[in-house]
Order: structure tokens, then sequence, then C-alpha cells
């Protein structure tokens, strides 16, 4: 039973980045701008809250000090995002070229700046964030042991983040208006709607769930940063179209690909899977090779924003 | 013919000035980080790569080969409306072909490296041709399918090279040396350059360019490739067979990335697959090369090698207190910057319209238009 839970939590701090991050993929499409820039933006958000996390060890630590590392991540990812949000909204850039432009910038950067500032690349941080088990809800039986021990707050609020892009994306007169300018953005502009405000709302919140994601991947699974999130954003990318730019699927493919990957990270600790004496590089690749196979499936009627990637021009009939 | 002699013009200019910005940005980091070595240090970056003479200019065309080949992959993909991310996983299973020859076929003597750089060239060929098939037949998005096609041949290649014996260097964590014979021959580069480590390599990378250049624009071949870019359906109708076209983008794509992947790892200058769980840089850098290039393929020819020089010469950044990501930043900036390609081309554009309005209006003064 013990492995059980092992695997579900160790599935969770995988599942919980590429959720977030894929949902913050997900406001930028459906505004019709192609954000292929996650990866970059994750980042750049893990760099300046690691690097605040470093910084305030002697004075901080605790949930306190993850909460403020949460929001400097954020803030960090919607700005760097709104650099990719002026290439393609303002200049009409191709948004795949202004999108690797920022995930070739994120990791130099960071780098040239932790050696600056501290002389290595490598940024270290004390973990003194891990909830051994949450106050009344752990003792409940099974229930507890799955969800409310050895877990993490950024846990809670990725799936906070999910029912509450849920709600805002198909409940919300801003949702409706976000949606219309991904798909028809002519018609959208005809009935009011601001296209280019709507594009950059939408550019800027996934800039700062990606920011997000970036810290969120890094804190539970390492205790220090090396400039790279190790192709989440691109893994984010896949979970996406995997989840057809919907929120519950996109947890569902988060999912996914957190247990493959929590496979792939464990299974030699775990008995019945290292009998079966499948190598650890299958476990590794299965994700990638799913999604290809999945991506056969769904491809011929795909879901995608229609006017994703296209450069809205006012004047163009 | 004088419309067209413009155009290639606009993207020159949008170019240089993508460059222009990088370096002001690179400047201006430098002068933030470190305000006193700023100036010497931006020299070194400029000129670093020239300390050494003819040597360094070699080391500058050996850098040079296998990005001007990613390069080449990713502009050309581009021009037929491909955007192959997956040079990096076509670029290390070509690799993987032509190690493979280099370590197994040891006795076929003098043409046994001819062999090796085949077996890349057919290994990208095949691992490119998948993003090609599902996009024909199945409308998969090529990008998607790009970037897990790197990450399953990044795996699939250390996987085979670790679990394979003969392949496996196992106290380094590497695959073992191919036998000399698998060496590129240095095709009298050795006498122009002394002391560096250009090869043949880098001809072949300048006459694949050629040739690239040659199918866009010379041939009825690379005309309906580019057709089946600008519009699948017109082309369809057109009578071109888009599906076809599709796929043999893709596979030339990423025939041209294996082939710089068996270049470098043929080179003889020391450079094995590491078994470590990282994307091959080369195939990224193939991406800012092409966009730098503007997707020509002599453009790219270029960018190919200015990238090369500026990563030469951040090597020497060393002796200041400045880390070489510099240059990735630079390069990051000028790409950046390259993606406002369209908005400079309307500006030159409309600049050059007003030059000539204003000269018309003169030539029929008398006529009074405005």
């Amino acid at each position: 039973m013990s492995v059980v839970y092992f695997i579900f939590q160790q599935t969770m701090f995988f599942a919980i980045p590429l959720l977030i991050v894929a949902l913050g993929g997900m406001f930028s499409e459906r505004s019709g701008v192609v954000n292929i820039a996650l990866e970059g933006i994750m980042t750049m958000g893990a760099f300046t809250s690691i690097l605040f996390l470093n910084l305030s060890a002697d004075s901080l630590s605790g949930q306190g000090q993850l909460l403020i590392a949460i929001v400097i991540a954020m803030v960090t990812g919607s700005m760097f995002s709104a650099l990719h949000a002026y290439a393609a909204i303002n200049m009409k850039a191709d948004q795949t070229i202004s999108g690797t432009a920022l995930n070739m910038f994120a990791p130099a950067f960071a780098i040239f700046i932790a050696r600056i500032i501290q002389g290595v690349q490598q940024i270290q941080f004390a973990n003194t964030f891990r909830i051994d088990a949450v106050p009344i809800l752990g003792s409940i039986p099974f229930i507890g042991d799955l969800f409310f021990k050895n877990t993490y707050i950024t846990t809670f609020i990725g799936i906070a983040i999910l029912v509450l892009a849920t709600i805002v994306l198909y409940k919300t007169k801003f949702g409706l208006r976000l949606r219309a300018c991904g798909e028809h953005p002519h018609a959208a502009d005809a009935a009011g709607i601001n296209v280019y405000r709507m594009q950059y709302a939408g550019v800027l919140i996934s800039g700062a769930l990606a920011g997000l994601g970036g810290l969120v991947f890094v804190v539970p699974t390492s205790t220090n940063f090396n400039a790279t999130v190790s192709g989440y954003g691109f893994l984010a990318l896949a979970v996406l179209i995997f989840g057809q730019w919907k929120p519950v699927k996109i947890m569902g493919a988060s999912l996914f690909f957190g247990l493959t990957k929590a496979v792939a990270a464990s299974y030699s600790g775990i008995p019945f899977l290292s009998n079966l004496g499948i190598p650890s590089y299958l476990f590794k690749m299965i994700p990638y090779i799913a999604t290809l196979v999945v991506l056969i499936f769904t491809s011929k009627n795909s879901m995608a924003p229609r006017a994703s990637g296209v450069p809205y021009d006012k004047g163009q009939r | 013919m004088k419309n067209r002699k413009q155009i290639d013009f606009t993207g020159a200019i949008s170019s240089i000035f993508a460059i222009f910005i990088g370096l002001l940005v690179g400047l201006i980091v430098l002068m933030l980080s470190n305000y006193r070595q700023a100036l010497p240090g931006f020299f070194t970056i400029l000129t670093g790569s020239l300390t050494h003479g003819m040597k360094g200019v070699g080391q500058v065309f050996y850098y040079a080969t296998p990005i001007i080949l990613t390069g080449l992959s990713v502009g050309f993909a581009f021009k037929t409306g491909l955007f192959n991310i997956g040079a990096s996983g076509q670029f290390i299973v070509g690799a993987f072909g032509a190690v493979y020859v280099g370590i197994m076929f040891k006795n076929i003597g003098s043409v046994h490296w001819i062999i090796a750089v085949l077996a890349s060239v057919l290994f990208g060929a095949i691992w490119g041709s998948v993003p090609g098939i599902l996009k024909a037949y199945f409308n998969v998005n090529e990008v998607i399918a790009s970037i897990m096609m790197n990450y399953i041949g990044m795996y699939a290649v250390n996987w085979t090279v670790k679990g394979y014996k003969p392949l496996f260097n196992n106290l380094r964590n590497e695959s073992k040396n191919v036998a000399a014979t698998a060496e590129i021959p240095r095709m009298g580069l050795d006498s122009l350059f002394p002391g560096s480590s250009v090869n043949g390599g880098f001809i072949i990378a300048v006459i694949t360019a050629i040739i690239i250049f040659i199918i866009l624009n010379k041939t009825t071949f690379g005309y309906e490739l580019k057709a089946v870019g600008y519009n699948r359906n017109a082309s369809k109708y057109a009578g071109i067979n888009e599906k076809k076209s599709i796929i043999l983008s893709m596979t030339i794509a990423g025939a041209v990335s294996g082939l710089a992947g068996g270049l470098l790892y043929l080179a003889g200058t020391g450079k094995h697959i590491e078994i470590v769980d990282k994307l091959a840089p080369e195939g990224f850098n193939g991406i800012s090369v092409a966009l730098l290039g503007v997707c020509h393929p002599i453009g790219i020819l270029f960018a190919g090698i200015f990238i090369a020089y500026l990563t030469a010469g951040g090597f020497y950044l060393q002796l200041f207190e400045f880390s070489t990501e510099i240059i990735d930043i630079i390069i990051a900036v000028i790409i950046y910057f390259s993606a406002f390609a369209l908005i400079v081309k309307t500006l030159i554009a409309k600049y050059s319209k007003r030059k000539h309005s204003k000269g018309s209006i003169k030539s029929s003064g008398s006529e009074g238009g405005i």
C-alpha cells in the first residue's frame, strides 16, 4: 500500500507543474497567440524566485517564504512573457521565432546573472516547505495518506488554479471574449471586443502561470536550480495539445505524463516494476511515444483554436 | 527581376538591424555587470577569434560546420512551410549512424568515412521523415511531433550506445573512438589553416548549401515544395502531390541535420556521444542560424559563420570576469529582433514607396496631383 502512496505523491510532483504551465499555455493559445516560449518563461520564473529563496534564507523560511517566492515567480513570468506579447501582437512577428528567442535567452540570462552574483551557476536553496501531514485532514484514512501527507502547498495551489481556470474560461464574460479572440478575432472585434487587449491578457496570464510552474517544478524535486527546467515547458505544450485545449482534459493529460515520469524516476525502488526487467530508457521514452500515438488519433479533428498563431491585423478582411 | 533583388536586400537589412541591436544589448549587459571590463570584453567578443590568425579562422569554420547544416535543415523546412524544431533529434540520430558505422565496419578501407557519412544522412532522413508522414497523413502538428522525436531520439541513442557493448566506453560513459579510417579527411584545409580542427566537413557543408539553393530556386521539385508551403490546398488543386511534398521536405531536412551530426562526430576531434539526458544544442542553434540567414541557403552559410565567429570569440571571454553565456544572450536578442523582419520590411517598403511617389510627383509636377 505504501508503494501506491509513494507513486501517487511522486506523480503529483511531476504532474502539478505540467498542469499549471499547460493551463497557462491554454490561456495564451485560446486568445490566439501560440506560446512556444513556455520553457524559457518557466526557467525565468524559477530563476528569480529561487534566487529569492537563496538570498532570503537567513531571515525567512517555511510557507511564508514560499508564498512570496510564488508571487515573484508569477510577476517575473508575466513580465518576461510581455516581450513575447509585444512581438506577437504589436509587431505581428512570427510567434515561433520570438518564442524560440525567449527560450534561448532565459537559460543564458540565468547562468550569466547567477555567475555574477554568486560565482557559480547552480543556485542552492534550503527546502523547508514540505508538509509532512496536514493537521486533521492528514489523519483521514486512505484519502489523508494520498493527498494530505508528504505534500507541498503548491499542489493545492495547482488544483485551485485548475478550478479557477475552468470557471474563468467558461463562466465569465472575460473567458468568453478570450475564446472568441482565439477563434475569430475579426468577429470579436466587430462585436466591440478589444482584441489586442484580450491577447495581451492571455499571454500575460500564461506567463504568470508558466513562471509559477517553473518554481513548482524545481522545489519538490531538487535542492538547487541549474538554469534548466529539463524540457518541461515543451512537455507542457504537448500536454496542452494532448488535452485538446480544455482544462479538465489537460488535467488528465498531465496526470498521465506525471505518472509515467514518476514511474521512470522511481521504478527501481518498486519491486513489482523492477522485476519486469523493462529498461529504464523505455520508461523515459513512454510519455513521448504515447503523445505521438494519441496525436495520430486526435489530430484529424483537432480542437485547436482556429486563429491561434496568426497575427491579428485589423485592416485585413 | 529587379523586384526580387529588392526583397533579398530588405532581408539582409533586417538581419543587420537585428545584429546591431543584439550587439548593443550585449554591450549594455556587459556595462551593467562590470563597466570597467565591458569595453575590452566586448572587443574580445568581436575580434577574439582572430587572435590566433589562420588557426583561429580555421576554428571558426570548424564550429560553423554543424550549425550551418542544422541551419540549412531548419531553413529548408521553413521555406516549405514547416517548422523543423526536431533538428536536435535528427542530429543525434545521424551522429549515431555515423558512429555505429565508424566503430563497427572496420575493414572497408578508404571508403569507410564516406559510408559513415552516408549512414548519418540516412539515419537523419529516417528520423526526419516521421513528423513528415504524421503531418501528411494524420494532420499532426509537426512542431509537437518533432519535439517528441527529439526526446525519443536522444533516449533511443543513449539506450543503444549504453546497451550495446562494442559501442560503449564504460570508463568515460560515452561512445568509443571511431576507427581512424572513418575520420573525415582534411581535404587540404589543414595546410590552409594550420593547427586548427577544420576538415573536409566544412567543404561538404558549403556544397550542401549550394545544392539546397539549387533545389529550392532552380528546380520544379523545389518549386512544388515551396508551393505546398504557401498553400497546401491550392497546390493539391494544381496537381501537386502535397502529401509526398511534405514528407520529402521533412526527410531532406532530417537528412541534412543527420549529416551535421555525422560530420561533427567523425571530425576526429575527440567528440563522442555522451550518455547524458540532454538534447543536442546544435539543433537549436540551427534555428538561430536559419532565422538570422532569413532562411536563404547562402544567407545561412554566412549566418552560421557569423554565429561561430561570435562563439569562438566568446571563449576568450574567460580572461575577463564574464561567462560565455553573454554570447547566447546576444544571439537570443538577435533572433528576437529578426522576428520583427516584417515590420522592418514594411517600413522599408513604405519609405522607398514614398521616395518613389515623390519622384513621380516631381516628374509630373505640372499636372499637380496632390
